[in-house]
């Protein structure tokens, strides 16, 4: 057990500081994935046809394409676009798109594409004699979407979210090719070095059961606050 | 009002463009190494990056007086992280072949040793014997081609582990593809827990990562056999890889590689990483 | 974009695709009598049994499908005593080791949606078909089995594809499907981002596949839910 104690000896320390690594890349991810998913959903109830389109291709391709696949090809290819847009401007510099950006745009785009669908079925939920109560009294569009759209689309995409929310977290575990050092990479690292594999890959299990149960919780108080005052059928 | 700013955002725009043309000024180098390919480089616990390049990297920066950052990039990748910018220079083991040069370019070489296979001391393989102790595939003459063609007997239908994208698993493809079933892994010490639990039955890799793990109870239950093998799919050594544009900086760090061999630095670095001298 | 990469290399990357069936239709195979026992287990009246099964789902659907896979491969490779137990001749090769994670991990999944659909199934249909008598093992092939099929398709339908997305992962451990070769490809040409491009449509296909499947599959058992077909009467021409 000494593999795992603290300070230069032992790689507990490490993998502490890699769980809190995969706890930031997932929550800004998450971030990320909500403003996409977001624009997907608004894009895909639009009734501008090429803006459906549009979206409906983003998530068809982002959830029928392995997600180690996306990550990779926005590892190679992304660093370049980036460059090349720079480079129209006239910086033709190195841009700095660092492991830890890389990484959650990476997963930021896989988590929008099922954020979109979430948020999509959510809206969709709302019922539209509310909507259409809200417009006969002549609320403002802005209003509505604040008091009346807003508080249901959350209640009702909880629990989409939540499951989202547990892909994205295990999803950060491919993004070791950016060389982000989170979780599954420093267990990689420390097995190869220390030929202990089963020990590390325990651990690293262990971090993310514990990220996920935690995680869950928030869900679940999250969920039955937003459906406070509402009556269910179970 | 707009035009007139219009007219300066595109003159400001040229102006930037005209001074990015001169040459890049090198007075900070990024290195990128894999951090998994003792004793060349490896992580230790403390999750420092440590070993044979990182000391010679360290030492060639002080002689070209710049200073550099050594950063840990997945074998894998680490060809087109640098094309793309993410780093100035690789030092991680990289061999100079002819296919890896159509992309990169690379510095003169500062080391090079030769290649051979590893099996378990207990396995059937282990009583293999050859007179032959090198082979310079650069030009395979009647006695090294007789040797290729027994190891391939030897290994026939038998699985080979090898790291994927290196000079080892080209020559096992291009020699030995049809016969064995080669495994492909994404580090070194991947492979080594495989060829200890059985999984491989031989493993292709370089002498200066052999010597040093069989010293050491990782790897103390396997013995080579064969000859050892370089040159032709092997390449020509060990160099820094580049970018193929930044001839300034292939300059800069020739000059300290040639330095460094000529006052024994390489030598003392070698003998204190791997036990013995692989300057080429 | 090297174009003619592309071209070139799409035959060997379909030579990929038999492997990539092959583990996903065993694993997907398999992993329904992994998550039948589950779902059996965790709606027993026995709280042992329905206590591990929970431990099981929670465990496997709370850790990265990767992690798993290291920890078969990698991790259990790693003692004595496997090695030399009877198992070894399976555990040694990646493709058992692969089926194995998958299978274990697709049973989680699908116990939970197998459970679903189960649960779905309305009180008063088996009210009903007790009160005309029917038998335990009548009323749950009768009864319930179709009624939960239905409602679990789209789910189940999902995990499927996320199978064929999930067979990826075998190349990490030394594994030839589609994506291994994809990255064996890249080490020689260093051009990832074609390659992947290419692979990445061979999934899509896969993908597509699978969808248009499952919808058939869903319109032709909901039929019940759609309006009978208008019958053809003969139109008598002129009448007597």
């Amino acid at each position: 057990m000494e593999l795992l104690s603290f300070g230069d000896q032992g790689w507990g320390d490490e993998m502490l500081r890699a769980a809190a690594m995969t706890l930031a890349v997932s929550l800004s991810s998450m971030a990320l994935g909500l403003v996409f998913g977001a624009l997907g959903a608004a894009a895909k109830l639009s009734s501008i046809a090429p803006a459906r389109w549009l979206a409906e291709g983003y998530t068809t391709v982002v959830r029928g394409v392995p997600e180690l696949l996306v990550i990779y090809l926005l590892f190679f290819g992304g660093s370049g676009a980036v460059m090349f847009v720079a480079a129209l401007f006239g910086y033709h510099g190195y841009v700095e798109l660092n492991a830890f950006t890389i990484g959650t745009l990476a997963i930021g785009a896989i988590c929008g594409a099922y954020a979109t669908e979430v948020i999509r079925g959510a809206v969709l939920a709302v019922p539209r004699g509310e909507i259409e109560a809200a417009q006969a009294i002549g609320m403002p569009r802005r209003l509505m979407f604040r008091r009346i759209l807003l508080p249901q689309v959350a209640r009702f995409a909880l629990p989409g979210l939540g499951n989202v929310w547990q892909f994205t977290l295990k999803d950060t575990a491919l993004i070791s090719v950016t060389g982000l050092v989170e979780i599954m990479r420093q267990a990689h690292i420390a097995a190869g070095s220390t030929r202990q594999p089963f020990t590390f890959y325990v651990v690293a299990a262990v971090l993310y059961l514990l990220l996920t149960t935690f995680s869950n919780h928030g869900f679940q108080r999250a969920e039955s606050w937003a459906n406070r005052g509402v009556r269910r059928a179970s | 009002m707009v035009r007139n700013a219009a007219i300066t955002l595109v003159a400001a725009a040229m102006s930037l463009a005209a001074g990015t043309a001169t040459a890049k000024d090198w007075s900070s180098v990024r290195i990128a190494t894999e951090g998994a390919y003792p004793p060349w480089n490896w992580t230790d616990s403390s999750g420092q990056l440590i070993g044979f390049e990182i000391d010679l990297a360290n030492d060639l920066c002080r002689r070209m007086q710049v200073e550099c950052e050594i950063v840990a990039q997945d074998w894998e990748g680490i060809i087109p992280a640098l094309t793309a910018g993410k780093y100035d220079a690789i030092m991680a083991g990289m061999s100079i072949t002819d296919e890896r040069k159509k992309v990169i370019s690379f510095s003169d070489g500062y080391a090079a040793e030769p290649a051979y296979f590893a099996v378990l001391k207990d396995s059937d393989l282990a009583s293999y014997k050859t007179d032959l102790e090198q082979a310079n595939l650069d030009e395979v003459d009647e006695q090294e081609q007789a040797a290729i063609d027994s190891l391939k007997e030897l290994l026939d239908g038998k699985s080979v582990g090898v790291q994927v994208a290196t000079i080892h698993a080209n020559f096992l493809e291009q020699y030995m593809g049809d016969a064995i079933d080669i495994r492909s892994y994404d580090t070194q010490e991947n492979l080594d827990l495989d060829l200890q639990a059985g999984r491989v039955d031989a493993a292709l890799a370089s002498a200066s990562y052999w010597y040093p793990l069989m010293q050491t109870e990782k790897g103390a239950d396997f013995t080579l056999i064969g000859p050892g093998f370089d040159g032709g799919p092997f390449g020509k050594g060990v160099g820094v890889g580049l970018r193929q544009e930044d001839t300034d900086l292939a300059e800069l760090f020739n000059k300290a590689i040639a330095e460094a061999k000529a006052d024994g630095t390489i030598n003392r670095l070698a003998q204190q990483w791997f036990g013995f001298d692989v300057t080429s | 974009m090297n174009f003619a990469l592309m071209w070139d290399s799409t035959p060997k990357l379909l030579g990929g695709l038999v492997l990539t069936l092959e583990l996903v239709a065993l694993s997907l195979l398999l992993g329904i009598f992994v998550a039948v026992g589950l779902a059996l287990m965790r709606l027993s009246s026995y709280r042992a049994l329905s206590g591990f099964a929970y431990a099981y789902v929670f465990v496997f659907r709370g850790t990265p499908l990767l992690v798993q896979i290291f920890l078969i491969y990698y991790g259990i490779g790693q003692f004595e005593a496997i090695r030399d137990s009877f198992l070894w001749p399976f555990l040694r090769e990646p493709f058992w080791c692969a089926i194995l994670a998958y299978t274990l991990n697709t049973g989680a999944y699908t116990s939970e949606i197998i459970r679903g659909g189960i649960e779905s199934v309305p009180f008063t249909q088996i009210e009903a078909a007790r009160a005309c008598g029917m038998g335990r093992l009548l009323l749950f092939r009768r009864i319930v089995l179709p009624i939960a099929i239905r409602q679990a398709l789209p789910a189940y339908g999902n995990e499927i594809m996320l199978m064929v997305k999930a067979s990826s992962l075998a190349s990490t451990i030394t594994l030839m499907e589609v994506t291994g070769i994809a990255r064996s490809i890249i080490s020689k040409t260093f051009a990832p981002v074609e390659i992947f491009i290419v692979a990445g449509s061979i999934y899509l296909l896969i993908n597509f596949a699978v969808s248009h499947a499952i919808r058939r599959a869903e319109y032709r058992l909901s039929a019940h839910l759609r309006a009978p077909p208008t019958p053809i009467v003969a139109v008598p021409v002129g009448v007597h």
